[in-house]
């Protein structure tokens, strides 16, 4: 990790890693391609089942309320407010990371619990949409949407995956959330101080963006398209 | 990575964090406000919306995987050993959306296949329930 990247360095010869990152960097971002085909092969599902419908729901109609709004129509509205949580905690995730490269815990401390924060209001915000929808009458196997078109639902296609996969997506905000608090409290204990290092946070930091970025696709496929 | 702990580098990485979230906060905004203006005007047209939508989508993409992943930032072996795989997504995405597709029209076209159970059903409890 300590080699200078030169422009002819052999890689290919030995004695260095011929991607010049750690091993546990390495393997998170393996697993974090074999995490994508997942979320990938659920994405191009719900696509395919939208490529075979005849009609489809509005996602302007469907997600259109605000908490505490009662019956305004706010299309789009909440949803931005949850991208914009996921991806302000991504900043203070790399804030954290930046902070740990300098070795300065006391803002390591600072940005890993604002990201903490970030992920526990994201995953509120799911739990509210999720229960509003709930109470509309849409849940696996339940939905009540019209279609875009004025027709009558045909199927339930669109609430199976909506809540498939967006469920899954939220586990994985889940267990981000605790990855930064068991890594917070490893921090506080001065784990990575003593280690010399703080690549930890970088490796639960990789992890975190990668929720984000799925977002990124789940908020274009669910709510835009 | 190398340890050049000085304090021009930290703020100079810090900016550049602080620039790739505006990228990203601007252009989520562009798609909400996109999303608005097809709701009032019925312009841009569907088919062009999604495009934008779609472009605007690996546009992000991109900021956070090189930026905030820092792969923009690592040796080049690594950057293809992870984009590579992910390239089997293109002709995934192909095949499958022109599969469904095709499926609509086998069904629309031939009036002797049989109906999938869902278009029968009304969807309240469709399949799940006993």
């Amino acid at each position: 990790m300590d080699n200078a990247v030169t422009a002819n360095k052999k890689w290919w010869s030995g004695g260095s890693s011929p991607f010049n990152v750690s091993y546990g960097k390495l393997m998170m971002w393996y697993f974090l391609i074999s995490d994508a085909f997942t979320f990938g092969a659920l994405l191009i599902a719900y696509g395919t089942q939208r490529f075979m419908a005849e009609a489809w729901p509005d996602p302007n109609v469907v997600f259109h309320s605000f908490p505490f709004m009662g019956h305004a129509d706010l299309p789009l509205v909440f949803v931005s407010l949850m991208t914009f949580i996921l991806i302000m905690s991504s900043v203070t995730m790399v804030l954290a990371v930046n902070a740990g490269k300098y070795m300065d815990k006391q803002s390591v401390v600072k940005w890993l619990s604002w990201t903490i924060v970030g992920g526990i209001m994201f995953l509120g915000c799911q739990a509210w949409e999720w229960m509003h929808l709930h109470e509309v009458g849409a849940w696996w196997g339940q939905n009540p949407f019209p279609n875009a078109d004025g027709t009558a639902p045909i199927s339930t296609n669109f609430t199976d995956f909506f809540f498939t996969i967006t469920g899954f997506h939220g586990l994985h905000v889940t267990s981000g959330v605790i990855l930064n608090i068991i890594v917070l409290v490893n921090v506080l204990k001065g784990t990575y101080e003593r280690r010399g290092h703080y690549e930890m946070v970088e490796k639960v930091g990789l992890y975190w963006h990668f929720v984000d970025l799925v977002w990124v696709f789940v908020f274009t496929c669910f709510y835009l398209l | 990575m190398a340890h050049t702990h000085n304090a021009s580098d930290r703020q100079a990485s810090i900016k550049s964090i602080w620039r790739t979230f505006w990228i990203l906060l601007i252009v989520t905004m562009v798609e909400v406000g996109l999303a608005f203006l097809h709701l009032y005007t019925g312009f841009p047209g569907k088919l062009l919306l999604n495009s934008v939508f779609i472009g605007l989508t690996v546009v992000k993409a991109f900021y956070i995987v090189a930026e905030f992943m820092h792969l923009g930032h690592e040796i080049k072996n690594l950057i293809w050993t992870i984009l590579m795989p992910l390239l089997l997504f293109i002709w995934f995405i192909i095949a499958f959306l022109a599969d469904g597709d095709s499926w609509k029209h086998m069904r629309r076209n031939s009036p002797s296949a049989p109906l999938p159970a869902e278009k029968v059903a009304p969807a309240h409890g469709g399949g799940n329930h006993h």
